[in-house]
């Protein structure tokens, strides 16, 4: 990201500037700040569902500035992974449902994923699930499962990047250890970016590096 | 996949959405109903007559001879004479010919006149003939032949002794002159339920000792004295005809619109019973007018309610969004919705309606004489229920839209 600005339309208040922000592939980078310091805006400008209104902006070797709304949004579809703090499933799905729900999107990572069914045991059993659980309605799984079924459904047609906002503080201490070691271990596998945000500092250690959000983006907010 | 999740989205908001489908599917068997309704009782209404190819009385309107001499309401304001009834029954075009009078009341019911050629000739809902419960034909001067609704509503038995009352709604009745139930029809659905039929020649053995409308002073003459008389009547009101040939019909109905000793009028029953019913459409058309707004008010509540749903499920949508999802998606997604449950409303409206229709339908037929058939939808039907689909999917745009700049907005992050 080089001089990226963002201008909420509409809201002359909110601006946020990026001079330069960049992560190698292969990486895991963690973001650490606290709410309302522009993490979520960080994230969807590299998401792609916001636009910059300057600079520019290469994800994976694509300039997304260049990408139409829709181009983005299939963009993203084949790119990136997404993880939430929390309410990651669509709850009336199935477990199942639920981690191919990208490949919808994403005919690209549809077919590196060659048998399906076979990639959601592989990445569930991974994530330390049982084979039962991929037939279950994800509204009935604990909020602990439901986050590795989001790391599952990330992963799932090796993405390029992974972005994960807060994904642990949904979970207790012990919980966290264990969700990130299976998160750093999956990563490994997938050969995946990892972008993290958090405003817990002491998850930091694990990553390749750690930036903190005031030092990589310049927030305006002005009383409105 | 997709369709799973959408149904899976459905199931979830299973109240709602039930609640929703079930207000469509009463409002399009409400519509439904009233359709059939409409077409059984249009039907029902052309089938009170056939196989009759004319119906002859003295000059007025189509409809108003229709009126009087097929659903009794209303009096001749003419009677055409003898003399010309029987110059035209010997018309050579002329297969059969059918006389009625009319004009005398018992209770609320009207009394005909007519010859025994009428059990065997009057036929309804294409070409059934009347047939007796009980009893039989008229035999004797008089012999009384009474329809289902008269014996029901009156509680008569063959055998019974009735009195006719001359005029109709009047005081004076011919209590001199009592008639005999000597059979009862079966239930028609046509006016003949309402009727009480009578011979030609007792009309006039009531009226001998009448003139006008009151009793001559004197004494009544005796019912062997009538037995005695030539009870040939001077006029009729009108007469049922069919021809020999469908061709001559129409030169048939020529020379007797231009007869040229008295002023008479043939009609098809056919063209005046849709004349007649035009004029009834009034009715059907708010029928239909209310029946489309309940429809309407329906698709509006399934509008109401996507709308209340959609805050609580921006989060869903985000997921959506973050999985790759184009706002466009997501428009797709509601207006599936949509199309869904409404397609699940007129599948349940129309279960609704054939289930109602099997257990009510024995108890119309019995009681007002309407047959509703259980068929397919006609063609208008299956406008009117994707008519629906279509109202569906296009009151879900509006939700849609906010959805769609909701998404917008929100992008993967939902701001709450």
């Amino acid at each position: 990201m080089t001089d990226v600005t963002f201008r909420w339309p509409g809201r002359p208040g909110f601006a946020l500037t990026v001079p330069a922000f960049a992560m190698a592939k292969g990486d895991a980078v963690m973001i650490v700040g606290d709410s309302g310091s522009g993490k979520s805006t960080l994230l969807s400008l590299i998401c792609g569902t916001l636009r910059a209104a300057s600079g520019s902006l290469h994800v994976a070797g694509t300039d997304l500035g260049r990408l139409s709304a829709a181009e983005r949004d299939r963009f993203r579809a084949d790119r990136i992974g997404v993880i939430f703090q929390q309410f990651n499933l669509l709850p009336y799905g199935s477990v199942r449902d639920n981690i191919l729900l990208p490949l919808v999107f994403s005919p690209k990572r549809r077919g590196r994923a060659t048998d399906v069914d076979a990639e959601v045991l592989r990445l569930c059993t991974a994530m330390g699930l049982e084979p039962e659980v991929i037939g279950m309605s994800a509204g009935r799984l604990s909020v602990g499962q439901q986050q590795r079924v989001a790391v599952a459904r990330a992963l799932i047609g090796q993405p390029e990047l992974v972005v994960a906002d807060e994904p642990t503080s949904a979970l207790d201490q012990r919980a966290q250890t264990g969700f990130l070691d299976l998160l750093f271990e999956q990563m490994q596998v997938a050969g995946s970016s990892l972008l993290l945000v958090s405003h817990d500092t002491r998850l930091g250690r694990r990553f390749d590096r750690v930036e903190r959000i005031e030092e990589i983006a310049l927030t305006e907010r002005k009383a409105a | 996949m997709i369709l799973r999740l959408v149904l899976g989205s459905l199931v979830a908001r299973a109240l709602t959405v039930g609640l929703t489908v079930l207000s469509i599917a009463v409002s399009v068997a409400l519509f439904l109903a009233v359709e059939k309704v409409r077409t059984g009782a249009k039907d029902s209404f052309a089938d009170t007559i056939s196989d009759t190819d004319l119906i002859i009385g003295a000059r007025s309107g189509a409809v108003q001879l229709l009126l009087y001499s097929v659903f009794r309401i209303g009096t001749p304001t003419n009677n055409m004479t003898w003399e010309s009834y029987e110059e035209i029954a010997g018309h050579p075009a002329i297969d059969w010919i059918v006389p009625i009078s009319l004009g005398d009341s018992h209770g609320q019911f009207r009394v005909m006149g007519t010859t025994n050629a009428f059990f065997e000739r009057y036929r309804y809902r294409g070409g059934r003939p009347l047939r007796f419960e009980q009893g039989a034909a008229i035999d004797d001067l008089f012999d009384a032949v009474i329809g289902a609704d008269v014996a029901r509503s009156m509680g008569y038995q063959i055998g019974q002794s009735i009195i006719v009352s001359h005029g109709i709604a009047s005081f004076s009745d011919h209590e001199d002159t009592p008639f005999r139930v000597a059979g009862i029809l079966e239930m028609t659905g046509t006016p003949v339920d309402r009727t009480v039929i009578v011979s030609l020649e007792g009309i006039e053995a009531i009226h001998v000792d009448w003139q006008g409308g009151g009793r001559r002073p004197g004494a009544a003459t005796p019912e062997s004295t009538l037995r005695q008389m030539s009870l040939e009547p001077d006029a009729i009101t009108a007469a049922f005809v069919g021809v020999s040939s469908r061709l001559e019909l129409f030169s048939l109905q020529r020379w007797i619109n231009t007869y040229p000793e008295e002023a008479l009028m043939a009609v098809l029953p056919g063209v005046a019973l849709q004349e007649l019913w035009q004029v009834a459409g009034i009715a059907e058309t708010a029928l239909i007018g209310v029946s489309a707004m309940v429809i309407a008010a329906s698709i509006l509540g399934m509008m109401a309610v996507t709308f209340a749903s959609l805050n609580e499920r921006r989060r869903e949508m985000a997921i959506w969004r973050a999985m790759g999802a184009r706002p466009r998606s997501i428009v797709a997604l509601l207006l599936g919705e949509a199309v869904l449950t409404a397609t699940a409303g007129v599948a349940a409206g129309m279960v609704l309606l054939y289930a109602a229709l099997a257990i009510v339908r024995p108890w119309i037929d019995a009681a007002f004489g309407l047959w509703l058939p259980i068929d397919w939808p006609a063609t208008r039907e299956m406008l009117v229920m994707l008519a629906v689909l279509g109202g569906a999917a296009a009151a879900s745009l509006l939700p849609a839209w906010r959805a769609y700049r909701l998404s917008l907005a929100d992008g993967m992050m939902v701001k709450t």
